[in-house]
């Protein structure tokens, strides 16, 4: 960045406003409990049984000997899923890349030129979200379909592709990515943008070291909310990928249901999750390396 | 004529419509090189709307804008040679403050160990080279204006604008600031053209101050020339406090008027003036002379009566009634008048007695226009 300076500490100085704030809290630690308890039984009890399943051994028809085996994971190794591993993140994160790259500038172009028109247009963005996935995956067939108005008007052969399950993944999520960018969109100071064009900043040069900047949090939160739900989509591969191109969600989908085998869909989900979580690390330390906020 | 080279800043008959309403109507100005310009005026008058058009947020509709003697219009913001301290400071938050005022080198290309040596001097010359590490929110108001100052100052700008700079400190600091920009402008030798509501500000700093008023530039003069001379109406009212009174010219020669304006004795001043028509005049508060009754009245002098009395410490404020029935402020320097002023209470009779000198013509009444009748309006209390 400009002229390099060691991050400073905050210090207390004496013209430092408030630094001896108390923050005690205000209520009782236990009206906490009935949302804890909640996570343990649901989310940790749910995840222990799946840590239990992966370790444990098919012995037959809905047969399950628990102990502690490798041979589920072993399993997930096969190139076969290693192919859908890398397919599905791949797809998940050219999905995430696609709904930044249309939705930034609608969320930009919101922020800062629709004036009153603002909460419609949010109001035009959120309307879809309360119907049903299923639905709009559905509906989204309909467009997309070769024999369809659109499909046949355009000659699009699509169906049953990675365009079709990308189209559809940024469809789904694009609104989870606006929001969050909107939001601090709209606490940005425009003036500052004056500021940097006054300091001989073109506008593009302006966008890339203060609004980017500025706005990276909403950035950072809302590729997260995009990215993490697209690598477990199962309904849009589905539909719109006709089983001809699946994620490991299917996989894990049909290790429960049809194929009875819940002990390699837990090491299929469990290595989802680590493959995820490492993925997330790195994004997000690379993506807050250069700016970090103090408040 | 002079050389349009002489000029920082020049205004050629500029309009900027906002929707039907013209925030500058037809301006001509012209910014000498070097000088300390304000432009002072009620919010709205257009003031800030000319410094963003010097600065190229906003281009006017019609008319020239030159700046350095080039046509500037349809010119970026980021191509011109000025630079802009803004009224709510505009510091990248997410920058330390050395990062903030080598922001505009690093745009230019400098490099880095020479961005970094001319910050560090910009910030001493503003003296904050100790906080050059630290980020804008851990600064206070005053030192964040000054960051912003030393922001802009580094970039050498041949005009640098700014746009009510100390709106946002309290008086303490802004009276502190006023000297500290003199100081630093007179140290840099660079041009300011500066926006300020604050008629006192406008006058203890600049060399020259643009009065502006409904779009259009009223009277552009040195600080004494716009308060001794004001040129209009609305000038005399908005620099100061000012009493009018309305009346019509009953003589004019040999550099002397009178107007009968209805307090009982004749107005006289100097200067020329239009016979027979009706006229505003203006009485400064400080130059009317409040005295106990004297029975003894004459031209620019006058028995009255005080309506009331207000003490300010160094000052007594009188508010005190014609026999026309109009009121006038009067002040009073208490370190110079006799004991017998400081006793005058209200409902006494007293003389108010004024220089011939202190009477300003400030141009024809319109007939058509409703305030033609007041007779004594101030504005501005201290």
């Amino acid at each position: 960045m400009t002229v390099d300076t060691a991050a400073p500490a905050p210090q207390a100085t004496a013209s430092g406003a408030g630094e001896h704030r108390s923050f005690k809290p205000r209520y009782p630690a236990w009206l906490a409990l009935p949302s804890l308890a909640y996570q343990i039984i649901f989310f940790l009890g749910a995840m222990a049984i799946l840590v239990a399943f992966s370790f444990a051994t098919q012995t037959g028809f809905n047969q399950i000997t628990y102990g502690f085996s490798l041979e589920q994971y072993k399993a997930v190794l096969d190139p076969t899923y290693l192919g859908i591993f890398v397919r599905t993140l791949a797809m998940a994160a050219g999905g995430t890349l696609l709904t930044v790259v249309i939705g930034y500038p609608v969320a930009y172009w919101m922020a800062r030129y629709l004036g009153d028109k603002k909460l419609l247009a949010l109001l035009l963005i959120i309307v879809p979200f309360w119907t049903s996935f299923l639905i709009r995956t559905y509906a989204l067939k309909i467009i997309l379909d070769s024999n369809g108005f659109v499909g046949q008007t355009l000659h699009l052969d699509i169906m049953y592709s990675a365009w079709a399950v990308g189209i559809g993944l940024v469809y789904n999520y694009l609104p989870l990515f606006i929001l969050p960018v909107f939001s601090s969109l709209e606490r940005m100071d425009w003036t500052l943008i004056e500021a940097a064009n006054d300091l001989s900043a073109k506008p593009f040069s302006a966008f890339r070291q203060v609004t980017l900047p500025l706005t990276l949090p909403g950035f950072v939160t809302g590729a997260l909310l995009v990215f993490i739900p697209m690598t477990g989509e199962y309904v849009v591969p589905a539909i719109l990928g006709g089983g001809k191109f699946v994620f490991i969600g299917n996989v894990i989908g049909d290790a429960f249901n049809s194929a009875q085998n819940p002990p390699f869909g837990s090491a299929l989900a469990i290595s989802l999750m680590l493959a995820l979580s490492i993925f997330v690390v790195i994004y997000i330390l690379v993506a807050t390396k250069e700016e970090r906020f103090g408040s | 004529m002079t050389d349009a080279n002489d000029f920082d800043v020049e205004f050629r008959g500029i309009t900027k419509r906002f929707g039907d309403v013209a925030a500058v109507n037809n301006v001509t100005l012209q910014v000498r090189k070097g000088e300390f310009l304000s432009l002072l005026g009620p919010s709205g008058c257009g003031k800030t709307t000319s410094l963003r058009m010097i600065a190229g947020f906003e281009q006017p509709d019609e008319g020239e804008l030159l700046i350095g003697g080039k046509d500037a219009v349809g010119v970026p913001p980021y191509k011109r040679d000025v630079n802009t301290v803004f009224q709510s400071y505009a510091l990248f938050p997410h920058k330390s403050i050395i990062d903030n005022v080598a922001f505009g080198l690093k745009q230019r290309g400098e490099g880095k160990a020479e961005r970094r040596a001319k910050a560090t001097e910009a910030l001493e010359l503003v003296q904050l080279s100790h906080r050059a590490d630290d980020r804008p929110t851990m600064l206070s108001g005053g030192q964040q204006q000054r960051v912003a100052l030393a922001r802009a100052l580094v970039m050498n700008p041949r005009v640098l604008l700014l746009d009510e700079p100390l709106g946002a400190l309290d008086l303490k600091l802004r009276k502190e600031m006023q000297f500290e920009l003199k100081r630093i402008q007179e140290h840099v030798g660079i041009t300011f053209v500066y926006v300020t509501h604050d008629q006192e500000e406008a006058l203890s700093m600049s060399d020259r101050i643009a009065v502006m008023s409904n779009g259009v530039i009223e009277q552009l003069d040195e600080p004494r020339a716009i308060y001794d001379n004001p040129k209009t109406a609305f000038v005399a009212g908005f620099i100061g406090e000012m009493n009018f009174l309305t009346g019509t010219v009953t003589s004019a020669n040999d550099g002397h008027w009178t107007v009968d304006a209805g307090v009982g004795v004749p107005v006289q001043g100097f200067g020329a003036a239009p016979l027979n028509e009706k006229v505003r005049v203006g009485l400064r508060p400080e130059r009317l002379v409040v005295t106990p009754n004297s029975d003894e009245t004459g031209t620019n002098r006058v028995l009255s009566t005080v309506l009331s009395k207000m003490y300010l410490g160094d000052q007594i404020q009188f508010v005190v009634t014609l026999p026309s029935g109009a009121t006038v402020i009067a002040i009073e320097q208490r370190a110079s008048v006799d004991p017998a002023t400081d006793n005058i209470k209200p409902g006494d009779r007293v003389t108010v007695s004024w220089d011939a000198h202190a009477p300003l013509l400030l141009g024809i009444v319109d007939a058509d226009k409703s305030n033609s009748t007041d007779t004594s309006t101030t504005k501005e209390t201290r």
